[in-house]
C-alpha cells in the first residue's frame, strides 16, 4: 500500500473485517437468547400494544363518539396521527431507492431496518382512517369491486381515494422491495441454522442458492423495484397533502403542500431513523456496521429537510399574506396566534429552529444529542400534522361553528398504542432476520475500505492486508 | 433441474478474484460450468460466465404498461358507461382525476409481476428445498460446480487439477 492515501470518503465498515465475520456479526443478534433489555423493552413494547387492542375495541364497541371528535373538528388526532406515520413510514424507501440511484453506499448499513420500519410505520398509519370509519366492518367498501349494490363504484376523483391506492400500492411495493432483499440473508441464517429453526428459515428463504444466474436477476429486480420506488414514495405524501390541498378551506388549498408534505416525511422518517439505528446499534453491537459516518450522513439529511421545511412554512405565510384574500390571510394568523398557538410555536421550534444545531459537526457526530434531536424532530412534525388540522377546522368559514378539540383518552391511547405496535414489530424484526443486509455489506467491504487509496490503485487488492491500512488510517 | 440425482463436482475458493481467475482459466480450457454460487453479486462475473443481461426490467415495463391501461379503462368504463355520477358539474370523463390511480396502478403492477416472474424462473419459492452445495456459500466460499454424471474418470481427474491450479481451497464431490 504505498500509494497515496486520499481520504475521500469515510470508511463504511469499520474494523478489520472478513466475509465470516460479518456473517458471524450480523447472524448472531438472531441465534443467540435474548438479551435482558430486550425482553425489558418487549415487554413494555407488548403492555403498550395492549393498551392499543384495549382502545380499538372501546372505539369499536362504543363507537366514533368516544372519541372527541365535533361536527366542527372533524379530523383531529386520528389523521395527524396517520400523516405522521405515513410520514415517518418514508425514510426507508428514500433510503433504499433514493440513495441507491443516487450511489450513496452509505445506505447499505441502514436500508435493511429502515425499509422495516417503512412497512411498519406504514401499519401503524392505517390503523387510523380505517378506524375512523366508525363500521370498521365495512372497510373493504373502500375498494372498487363488482358489488351487489349497484353495483355502486367508489369516486375515482376523490384524493382520499386516491390515497387508498397510493398507500396500498406503496405498502405492498415497499414489502416486495424488503422481502427479496431479506431473502438472500434469510438463506445465510439458514445455512447456519439446524432443527426447527432451520425447517423455518428454508421456508421464509424460498430456496436461494446464491447462484450467479440468481444474483444478477435479483440485482435487475432490486435496481427496477428502487426506479419505480422512487416515484412511488414521492407521489404517496404528494397524494397525502391532496386531502387537503384539493380542499377549498384557507390554510389548506394551497400549492405548495405536495414539495412541502414530502420534504417533511422525509425529514420526520429520517428522524425516526435515527431513534431507532441509535438504540438498535448499540444494543446489537453493530457499531461497527452503523458507524458515526452513517449517523452524521442522515443528520445531514435531517438539518437540510428541516430547512426545507422551514422554508415552507415562511413561504406559506408570507403567500397568505401576499394574497390580499383575508380568508386566506385569518386562517394563518389565527394559526400563529389563535387558540393552538403553542403547537403552532412547538412546530417552529422543534422543525425549524433544532435542527439547525446540526450544523455543528460535533454535534452531528455525537450519539446523545443525535438521540435528543431526533426525539424533538418526531415531536415536531406532529405537532406540524395536528397544526394543520386542527388549527384550520376549529375556525371555518362561519363563527358560530367554531369550536375547540382536545383528544379523548381513547384516542391518546390509540396513538400511544401504535407506538407499542410499532417497536413490538421492529423489536420481533430484530429477533428473526439480520437487521443489517448481509449481503449487501459483503459487496462493498472491498470497495468501501478501497476509498482510501489513491486513483492509481485500479488492480483490486486482496481483502485482509488493505483493510488494517484502513484502520491505521482511522 | 433434472428429478434424478445428478453427480456434481465442485470446488471453494476463497476470493471472488480467485474465483473470476478460475473462471476465466475454465474458459480458456472448454470446461462446461455447471453453475457458479457466490455470497453476494460479484461484479464483472456474468460477462465472463457469459451469462446475457437479464430482461426482468423489459418485462416490468410491459406490465407496468398493463396496469397504466387496465387501470385507466377501468375507470373511464366506470364513469362512463356503467354508472356515470356528476361530481361538481365536472365531466364524466375526468381525465386529470384519473392520473394518480393510473400511476399507482403502474407500479402496482410493474412491483408485483416482476416479483412473480423473478420468482418463478429461479424456482423460488416458500418451501422450496433449496440445491445447496455447501453451508458455508451463503457465508464467505465462493463456488464452481461441474455436472460429472456419468463423466469418465479422466475428466473427473482433470477437472480436480483444474481447481487445485486455480488455487480452490476445498474440492468436493456430492450427489443431488
Amino acid at each position: 500500500m504505498s500509494q497515496a492515501v486520499a481520504p475521500v470518503r469515510h470508511v463504511l465498515i469499520e474494523g478489520n473485517k472478513s466475509y465470516h465475520n460479518i456473517t458471524e456479526d450480523l447472524c448472531t443478534p438472531t441465534e443467540k437468547a435474548p438479551s435482558r433489555e430486550w425482553i425489558i423493552a418487549f415487554s413494555i413494547a407488548s403492555a403498550f400494544l395492549g393498551l392499543y387492542i384495549f382502545a380499538i375495541v372501546w372505539t369499536v364497541w362504543k363507537g366514533i363518539g368516544s372519541w372527541n371528535l365535533n361536527r366542527t373538528v372533524n379530523w383531529g388526532w386520528d389523521i395527524t396521527n396517520f400523516v405522521w406515520w405515513i410520514g415517518i413510514g418514508h425514510a426507508g424507501t428514500l433510503i433504499s431507492a433514493i440513495l441507491l440511484l443516487f450511489r450513496q453506499r452509505w445506505r447499505t448499513g441502514v436500508n435493511r431496518a429502515a425499509e422495516a420500519m417503512t412497512i411498519f410505520a406504514v401499519i401503524c398509519a392505517g390503523q387510523f382512517p380505517v378506524f375512523h370509519m366508525g363500521r370498521v366492518w365495512l372497510a373493504f367498501f373502500i375498494f372498487p369491486f363488482p358489488n351487489t349494490r349497484g353495483p355502486l363504484w367508489v369516486n375515482f376523483n376523490s384524493p382520499l381515494l386516491w390515497d387508498v391506492f397510493a398507500i396500498s400500492t406503496y405498502f405492498s411495493v415497499s414489502l416486495l422491495f424488503w422481502y427479496t432483499g431479506l431473502v438472500p440473508d434469510l438463506a445465510t441464517v439458514r445455512d447456519r441454522a439446524s432443527g426447527f429453526r432451520r425447517k423455518m428459515y428454508e421456508i421464509f428463504s424460498f430456496g436461494w442458492t446464491g447462484s450467479a444466474k440468481h444474483w444478477q436477476r435479483h440485482e435487475a429486480l432490486s435496481l427496477v423495484l428502487a426506479g419505480i420506488s422512487t416515484p412511488l414514495v414521492l407521489s404517496v405524501h404528494t397524494i397525502v397533502s391532496f386531502d387537503f390541498a384539493t380542499s377549498v378551506v384557507p390554510g389548506w388549498h394551497t400549492t405548495i403542500f405536495p414539495p412541502y408534505f414530502v420534504a417533511g416525511a422525509i425529514f420526520s422518517g429520517f428522524a425516526m431513523v435515527q431513534t431507532l439505528m441509535v438504540i438498535t446499534r448499540k444494543v446489537l453491537k453493530l457499531e461497527e456496521y452503523i458507524t458515526l459516518n452513517h449517523i452524521e450522513s442522515m443528520n445531514k439529511v435531517i438539518v437540510l429537510t428541516g430547512t426545507i421545511v422551514g422554508v415552507a412554512y415562511l413561504t406559506e405565510l408570507f403567500i397568505s399574506w401576499y394574497s390580499g384574500y383575508i380568508y386566506e390571510q385569518f386562517a394563518f394568523y389565527n394559526r400563529v396566534f389563535g387558540i393552538y398557538w403553542w403547537s403552532y410555536f412547538g412546530m417552529m421550534f422543534c422543525n425549524v429552529v433544532s435542527p439547525q444545531l446540526f450544523w455543528s459537526r460535533k454535534i452531528r457526530r455525537s450519539i446523545w444529542w443525535t438521540f435528543f434531536l431526533s426525539i424533538v424532530v418526531n415531536i415536531g412534525m406532529w405537532f406540524e400534522r395536528f397544526v394543520i388540522i386542527a388549527t384550520t377546522l376549529a375556525r371555518d368559514f362561519l363563527p358560530s361553528s367554531w369550536s375547540y378539540y382536545s383528544p379523548s383518552w381513547v384516542e391518546i391511547c390509540i396513538f400511544a398504542g401504535t407506538i407499542g405496535l410499532f417497536f413490538v414489530c421492529y423489536m420481533i424484526f430484530t429477533r428473526v432476520a439480520p437487521v443489517v443486509a448481509i449481503a449487501e455489506i459483503k459487496a462493498i467491504l472491498k470497495v468501501a475500505g478501497d476509498q482510501y487509496i489513491g486513483p492509481n490503485a485500479t488492480k483490486q487488492v486482496h481483502g485482509h492486508s488493505h483493510s488494517e491500512t484502513v484502520k491505521k488510517d482511522h | 433441474m433434472a428429478a434424478e440425482s445428478k453427480k456434481v463436482l465442485y470446488g471453494l475458493y476463497n476470493d471472488e478474484e480467485d474465483l473470476k481467475g478460475a473462471v476465466k482459466t475454465a474458459n480458456a480450457a472448454h470446461l462446461n460450468i455447471m453453475d457458479v454460487f457466490t455470497p453476494f453479486p460479484v461484479h464483472g462475473l456474468d460477462p465472463i460466465l457469459g451469462l446475457k443481461e437479464s430482461r426482468l426490467h423489459i418485462l416490468g415495463f410491459i406490465y407496468g404498461a398493463c396496469g397504466a391501461t387496465f387501470g385507466f379503462l377501468a375507470m373511464t368504463w366506470i364513469f362512463t358507461s356503467d354508472w356515470p355520477i356528476v361530481f361538481g358539474g365536472k365531466p364524466f370523463w375526468s381525465v386529470p382525476a384519473f392520473i394518480p390511480i393510473t400511476f399507482e396502478m403502474t407500479v402496482l403492477f410493474a412491483a408485483w409481476g416482476m416479483t412473480i416472474t423473478f420468482y418463478t424462473v429461479c424456482g423460488m419459492w416458500p418451501g422450496v428445498k433449496a440445491k445447496t452445495l455447501d453451508n458455508r456459500i451463503t457465508d464467505d466460499k465462493f463456488c464452481i460446480a461441474f455436472d460429472v454424471t456419468g463423466a469418465p474418470d479422466s475428466d473427473v481427474k482433470n477437472l480436480q487439477g483444474f481447481f487445485t491450479n486455480t488455487g480452490a481451497s476445498e474440492v468436493n464431490v456430492k450427489m443431488m
